[in-house]
């Protein structure tokens, strides 16, 4: 059995984000990198499957990007992918989610994937876009947004997380493809012997010119922040002195303090 | 310009967002046509032409005969733009569509300017305006974003049959866990973010909630680290609410979040961070460390 998981390489979303000097996405310096989390739910069920199945399955951890991503391919391989794929290219952030999954697709369309996780969005982007349409260029089933995913024999049963706390139960055979959402399982810390095997794990650099063949269907016209909405006060200052000014605003503007 | 618009349905009943794509397609003065997999039974009340096909024997989930089904509709109306609901049915069948007619997609959009769309980003820090390359396009538009038409009227009603082979299998629903706490009936509500740092300091909030005479709440990654128990989940996956008072404890507001409580009378935000997408829709919003500021104002109701 052969499983695919791929992942992004994110910035901390704590960070404070500028334009970059094309004013199209953000500025890369000051800001740490790291995996996507909704990935880490990929890469983590991907591993249990493997441990699931006795170590049978394969698990290629494939990311695209430039040479920083070689940090979150690693972790994946010190959570126990077997093997990776890195699809080196500076300009990923200007590729839009069709030329992404176009890309992958011509990496994964003569591997014969059984199985192929990507988390449900990420986090920078959050088109939503690439998993489910990395499925239709290699003609897999998918299912998206799981909080449940088992295997047996070939057939997969996952738990779709729907709105307002419903869940969605579908089947489906492999091969498949399935995105992977928050909560889907605990994905683990890499220990410090898992994190040394995997320094002698492969990783194959492929130049993104073999992979893309695809334009891009949507330009990013500018990044900015957004307008900001008038009326809210902002307090900052001496805790003390803060908590008397919000009892003062709570008692003036809301009709809950007695 | 003409749009075709996505409809949803679940559990045998059409579902009110329906009518926020109308809403949608009405700002931008297009024409429209709804699609929908649903009932005659419960036909969207609005006076248009409406291709309907039988949830009972498509499947209220079934994407690869959905997907099939829109592209024989898009195939007799020619739509310049396909209209979603940025949902778990709409961001699950709109790349599917948009991959089998070649069309550019815009996930998640909050506006519109000038043939382009605006959509957040970045947790919802940052915008992104984007520009469909194609002629035609495909959207998903954010749950809340754009007001919903009133319903009224009746539509012309087209009948699709299914075609094709389904090669996922919908197995049925599980509810949603019963409510221990029902949110939606709090005056006051004191949510814990991911900000609080660990479970250890959630009796931290907690207490602010019962200095208030509140109900604890959580935004999602709370609840999914296992710190504070599903029910009392805030946003578009757990409650959503409107309080009198809102007090965000640490909650950068991402978007699942603020659809969730941003309808709430008074909003009191606390977050180290200023730039927090939080801050958009708070009246107030103290720029402070948690664990300092929420004790001193706990012990300051108290007095």
């Amino acid at each position: 059995m052969k499983v695919l998981v791929c992942i992004k390489q994110v910035p901390d979303l704590e960070s404070r984000f500028k334009p970059d000097a094309a004013g199209v996405w953000f500025s890369d310096t000051d800001l740490a990198f790291r995996m996507n989390e909704y990935d880490e739910y990929a890469v983590e069920e991907a591993v249990r499957l493997k441990e699931q199945l006795g170590d049978a399955p394969e698990v290629t951890v494939l990311s695209i990007g430039p040479d920083r991503v070689v940090e979150a391919i690693k972790k994946a391989l010190a959570m126990g992918c077997d093997r990776a794929v890195h699809v080196q290219d500076p300009a990923v952030h200007l590729k839009d989610p069709w030329q992404i999954a176009s890309i992958i697709a011509a990496y994964a369309k003569g591997e014969g994937f059984d199985l192929i996780l990507t988390g449900m969005q990420s986090q920078d982007r959050g088109s939503a876009q690439v998993g489910v349409t990395l499925a239709e260029l290699l003609d897999l089933p998918c299912a998206t947004t799981l909080v449940g995913f088992s295997y047996a024999d070939g057939g997969i049963t996952a738990k779709r997380e729907l709105e307002g706390g419903l869940k969605g139960i579908v089947k489906m055979k492999t091969p498949a493809l399935v995105t992977c959402q928050l909560g889907l399982n605990t994905p683990r810390y890499p220990t410090l012997p898992n994190i040394m095997k995997a320094k002698k794990k492969e990783i194959a650099a492929l130049p993104v010119a073999d992979l893309l063949t695809s334009e891009a269907l949507t330009t990013t016209v500018s990044f900015h922040p957004p307008a900001k909405r008038g009326g809210g006060i902002v307090l900052e200052g001496d805790v003390g002195e803060l908590v008397t000014k919000v009892i003062g605003l709570l008692k003036e503007k809301t009709a809950v303090l007695r | 310009m003409k749009t075709l618009l996505i409809g949803e349905y679940r559990e045998g009943r059409l579902l009110d967002s329906t009518y926020e794509l109308l809403g949608f397609a009405g700002q931008l003065g297009a024409e429209s046509v709804l699609f929908l997999v649903g009932s005659d039974s419960q036909l969207p009340a609005w006076n248009g032409a409406l291709y309907l096909a039988d949830a009972a024997t498509c499947g209220e989930y079934n994407p690869d005969l959905h997907k099939l089904m829109i592209l024989d509709a898009v195939a007799k109306e020619s739509p310049d733009l396909i209209v979603f609901l940025h949902s778990s049915y709409g961001w699950d069948l709109a790349p599917r569509v948009a991959a089998a007619l070649k069309l550019a997609q815009v996930s998640e959009v909050i506006g519109t300017a000038d043939g382009a769309f605006e959509v957040g980003c970045c947790n919802g820090k940052m915008r992104r305006t984007v520009r469909p390359a194609t002629q035609k396009a495909v959207l998903t538009i954010q749950a809340g974003a754009f007001q919903g038409v009133s319903p009224g009227g009746s539509p012309r009603v087209t009948a699709l049959a299914p075609q094709g082979v389904s090669r996922v299998e919908f197995a049925g629903y599980e509810p949603a866990e019963a409510k221990g706490v029902d949110l939606a009936k709090a005056e006051i509500i004191v949510s814990a973010g991911r900000g609080v740092g660990k479970k250890d300091n959630v009796p931290i909030i907690a207490a602010l909630a019962k200095a208030l005479g509140g109900e604890l709440g959580a935004s999602r990654p709370v609840v999914d680290s296992g710190w504070v128990e599903h029910d009392h989940q805030v946003g578009t996956t757990g409650q959503t609410v409107s309080p009198k008072l809102y007090v965000a404890c640490g909650i950068s507001g991402a978007i699942q979040h603020l659809a969730g409580m941003k309808k709430s009378d008074f909003i009191l935000a606390i977050n180290k961070d200023r730039d927090a997408p939080i801050g958009e829709v708070a009246d107030v919003l103290v720029v402070a460390d948690l664990m300092q500021f929420v004790p001193a104002l706990t012990l300051g109701l108290q007095k």
